[in-house]
């Protein structure tokens, strides 16, 4: 069991309010994730659940049991650190059996365990070695082993690949997702990846200067985002906006398009704009295009077309795809 | 061609480097050359050969009772040490792992303590001493040196304790580790370098200093600066004695150093590398 | 709370360091203002009573008042001086790849070891004596007088071997930071035309400011109470050539049997240790910013 309860948490720090008020009720297996810009607060908000640090004010609730007063050691949690934090002087096999030593836990099962955590993660050939003759990836596995032997409520995850390459980002991406659909163990996971974001949660936390700003599955925020900050958050490239006389045409403040969903044409259309860069991934284009009126716009088209830079386009917006948004920046 | 260039540099400051070690070292080499010489060689001038005697160290060793202050010095050397670790490592993880504002001024207050001249409080120091039967005690030495040291064991064992990540610390927190679990099985283990390194330079600190250890011994706790003291009087013109006897005090400390020398290295910055 | 139990639990584990050093400052001190308004002689045990300021004004008006205290700022500055210079000189040359570097380092940090009394035992008998010295053989051999150099230089003589014992320690420390530099930090100003000069000036002396301070304050710390190696070499003089304050307060105080006066010349000390802590603190401590 593992779910978590957030109620009008606060966090300040030396005057400075990092988090105003938080209040959240994340599900026994669920895999959530925070996202958000860099300082909005996501470790901070992290580390209240962990126990790392102590709220300002609200209360933090596992399984409905309070435990905003109790310690990180004794909350029954785990984490997995950004720089992995293994201990340097602990083999793999100590590390990973450390959390069962400070339960007082059997030699014998605790050494079963490490061993099963070793099989499961790939790292029985390593368990001899200290972590600093591992590669990052096996740094980051063995921080996992430590995690899953002792069977935690929930498992907390702070930005844990940010360390790693681009294709062993990918692997362990699935890796971890694997692992909560085998453990089905409460997870919740921070990072700034929207694609992290939206490829391993079930439900995501946007946050924005301590705020949350929306929760929902992937696809709620993709398809109808709260306010204009999600909208521009969510969605890779980036949602397209038009202000004034474009978006008063709609009756809105502003108006958002994703680039997947705009035509683009040579001859016709409802904005007309010169093609500046081509950014050429192959399967797709992303064309980013000189609106008059409106600025650069980013439109996605196939990957083999013939748009050059410099070509004069017309633009139409799928209008069952438009997103209104008042002044203050709401969904309409 | 670049090889041949690189070759001759490192010849040359090779030769430049041991010149300047040997001058560095010259004092202390020739002083052992001098102990080994009769005293008729050592009053004739400079010369690098002695006749390899040893018969001044065994008149100093007739004369003085050697082995009395050398027990003295490594018992309050060592005990002191140990007293300054023992109450420097909590107060050194309390600084580096919860600073607070006030973390580095709290650091320079207990520096600045060892500003204080030391001649200047000799006479209080001297008065508490002989009321509580401190004087001439290796008890009171031990409690003096481990005193005067401890500013400096704290700084090095909080410049140390920097360098060590928090977030390992916290993994262990997460890990259920309680606090004295968490200093023994992970900072503790992290931090040996230093400490080691901490402990080397405070045993030769402590070894070497010559004021307390001078003035609020007379003779039962007297250590080896006050076994020097004593020659460095009339009998200073015995040269070879004086040097025997030179070498008889500082050589347990020397050879201490020259083995220990990585490991003191090591943990010598105070911080100064980032 | 959790993190709060930590820092209430941190600020305990502070109390022995803080209690002791606490103790071990505000006692000495407060007997030493107490005995500084005290007439007080060890020779004589009737005179005694409230002093007012006699003791001071007796002490500052000592004839070797103020050349002690121009004398103990000498000592500390010119040995500063000396140890961080070549310091950096010995660092640099140490920093470069050389046959046997375990050896030269082990000769070169071996003076750090060697206790202050026996340095100035050394320095006074071994190599300045202007008979069998070495320094006067050395003379000698190129047909120059020897210089006496503790009766003629006794301040420069001390500094000499203060000095040497300090050396080491600095040149460690130095060489330490130095390796730290990156080699690509070096190679990038390389590339970037910076000749040898330029490049110690700009790259590596800033990098190596923190350590040079750490040098400056640990040493200044033991160098405004340099004793051992003055009582031994030249005791004080000529004359009060080579006094220092800790050198006078001791004369005045313990060896004169005046124990107010030495009281009140140890607070001059005092006070004169902190505007020297402040102003170190001012030039150099915001190196030390973590
Ligand atoms: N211990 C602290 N003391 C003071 N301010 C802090 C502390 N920890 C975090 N902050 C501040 O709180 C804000 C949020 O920090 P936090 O680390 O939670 O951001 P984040 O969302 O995790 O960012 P990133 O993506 O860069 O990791 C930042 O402005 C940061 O400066
Ligand atoms: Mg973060």
């Amino acid at each position: 069991m593992g779910s978590i309860t957030l109620e009008h948490v606060n966090k300040t720090f030396g005057g400075h309010q990092v988090i105003p008020d938080v209040s959240l009720e994340i599900k026994d297996g669920e895999f959530v994730v925070f996202v958000g810009p860099s300082g909005c607060g996501k470790s901070t908000l992290l580390r209240l659940i962990a126990g790392l640090e102590d709220t300002t004010g609200g209360h933090i609730k596992l399984d409905g049991v309070d435990v905003t007063d109790k310690g990180p050691a004794h909350r029954g949690l785990a984490m997995v650190f950004q720089s992995y934090a293994l201990y340097p002087h602990m083999t793999v096999r100590q590390n990973i059996g450390f959390p069962l030593k400070m339960a007082n836990m059997d030699k014998a099962a605790a050494e079963q365990k490490v061993n099963d955590a070793a099989r499961v993660l790939n790292l029985t050939d390593y368990l001899d070695r200290k972590p600093r003759m591992l590669s990052g990836g096996q740094r980051q596995r063995v921080a996992i082993g430590r995690a899953i032997v002792r069977q935690p409520k929930a498992f907390l995850f702070d930005e844990p690949l940010s360390n790693l390459d681009a294709a062993l980002r990918v692997n362990m991406r699935i890796e971890i997702t694997e692992l909560h659909q085998q453990l089905k163990t409460t997870m919740v996971y921070v990072t700034h990846d929207q694609v992290e974001a939206m490829t391993m949660a079930d439900r995501i936390v946007v946050l924005n200067a301590g705020r949350v700003e929306q929760f929902g599955t992937p696809l709620e925020l993709y398809k109808a985002p709260a306010n204009k900050f999600v909208a521009g958050f969510i969605g890779s490239p980036k949602m397209n906006f038009f202000e004034g006389a474009a978006a008063g045409k709609y009756q809105a403040a502003s108006v958002g398009v994703r680039p997947e969903h705009i035509r683009i044409s040579r001859d016709a259309g409802d904005w007309q704009g010169r093609v500046g860069v081509a950014e050429h991934l192959g399967s797709d284009t992303f064309l980013h295009v000189h609106v008059e009126g409106a600025g650069l716009q980013t439109v996605r088209t196939e990957g083999e077309n013939s748009f050059n830079p410099g070509d004069e386009v017309w633009l139409t917006p799928d209008p069952a795809r438009i997103y209104r948004f008042d002044g203050a920046g709401l969904a309409l | 061609m670049a090889r041949a260039v690189s070759m001759r540099r490192k010849l040359t400051m090779t030769v430049l480097v041991w010149v300047v070690a040997l001058i560095m070292f010259f004092p202390i080499l020739y002083t052992i050359i001098t102990s080994l010489k009769t005293e008729g060689e050592a009053a004739a001038g400079f010369s690098m050969l002695p006749s390899f005697t040893f018969e001044s160290y065994a008149l100093v060793l007739d004369q003085q009772d050697y082995f009395r202050p050398f027990f003295n010095s490594v018992i309050i050397s060592i005990g002191s040490t140990v007293l300054a670790l023992l109450i420097s490592i909590p107060a050194a993880w309390a600084m580096a792992f919860t600073p607070t504002p006030r973390t580095r001024d709290v650091l320079m207050w207990m520096l600045s303590t060892k500003m204080m001249p030391a001649a200047g409080v000799l006479v209080p120091m001297y008065l508490i001493f002989l009321n509580t039967g401190l004087l001439d005690t290796l008890l009171g030495l031990t409690i003096i040196l481990t005193l005067v040291n401890l500013p400096i064991v704290v700084w090095m064992l909080y410049t140390y304790f920097k360098e060590i990540p928090v977030d390992i610390l916290e993994a262990a927190r997460m890990d259920g580790a309680t606090l004295p679990k968490e200093l023994v099985y992970v900072l503790l283990p992290m931090a040996v370098p230093g400490i080691a390194s901490t402990l080397l330079l405070n045993v030769i600190l402590a070894w070497n200093e010559a004021f307390w250890t001078l003035r609020l011994s007379t003779t039962n706790a007297a250590p080896l600066t006050a076994f020097i003291a004593s020659f460095s009087s009339p009998q200073g013109q015995f040269l070879a004695k004086l040097s025997a006897a030179s070498v008889l005090a500082i050589l347990p400390i020397l050879l201490l150093g020259w083995f220990s020398q990585k490991q003191l290295v090591r943990g010598l910055t105070f911080g100064a590398v980032k | 709370m959790a993190t709060r139990q930590t820092h209430r639990l941190a600020r305990l584990m502070m109390t022995p360091s803080v209690a002791a050093l606490l103790l071990w400052m505000l006692v000495p001190l407060a007997l030493t203002i107490w005995f500084s308004f005290q007439r007080y002689r060890l020779t004589n045990p009737a005179i005694s009573g409230f002093a007012g300021f006699s003791n001071f004004s007796f002490f500052v008006t000592d004839p070797a008042f103020w050349p002690a205290i121009l004398n103990t700022l000498l000592i500390a500055g010119g040995v500063l001086v000396l140890t961080a210079g070549l310091g950096i000189g010995l660092a640099l040359m140490l920093d470069q790849p050389i046959f046997g570097q375990g050896i030269v380092r082990i000769l070169m940090i071996s003076p750090f070891f060697v206790m202050p009394p026996v340095a100035a035992v050394i320095w006074k008998h071994e190599l300045m004596n202007p008979t069998w010295g070495v320094f006067a053989s050395v003379s000698r051999f190129f047909g120059m007088e020897p210089v006496n150099w503790l009766g003629s230089f006794p301040l420069l003589s001390i500094i000499l071997i203060v000095a040497w014992q300090w050396l080491p320690f600095a040149t460690l420390i130095l060489l330490t930071a130095m390796q730290s530099l990156s080699e690509e930090q070096k190679e990038a100003a390389e590339m970037d035309g910076a000749n040898v000069f330029r490049r110690f000036w700009y790259i590596i002396l800033p990098h190596l400011a923190r350590a040079i301070t750490v040098v400056i304050l640990i040493q200044t710390i033991y160098l405004l109470g340099v004793y051992a190696e003055i009582q031994i070499t030249t005791g004080g003089g000529p004359g009060f050539a080579s006094t220092n304050l800790p050198f006078l307060i001791y004369n005045v105080g313990v060896l004169g049997g005046n124990i107010g006066a030495g009281a009140a010349g140890g607070l001059v000390a005092v006070v004169l240790a902190n505007v020297v802590a402040i102003f170190l603190m001012r030039a150099v401590g915001r190196n030390l910013d973590a």
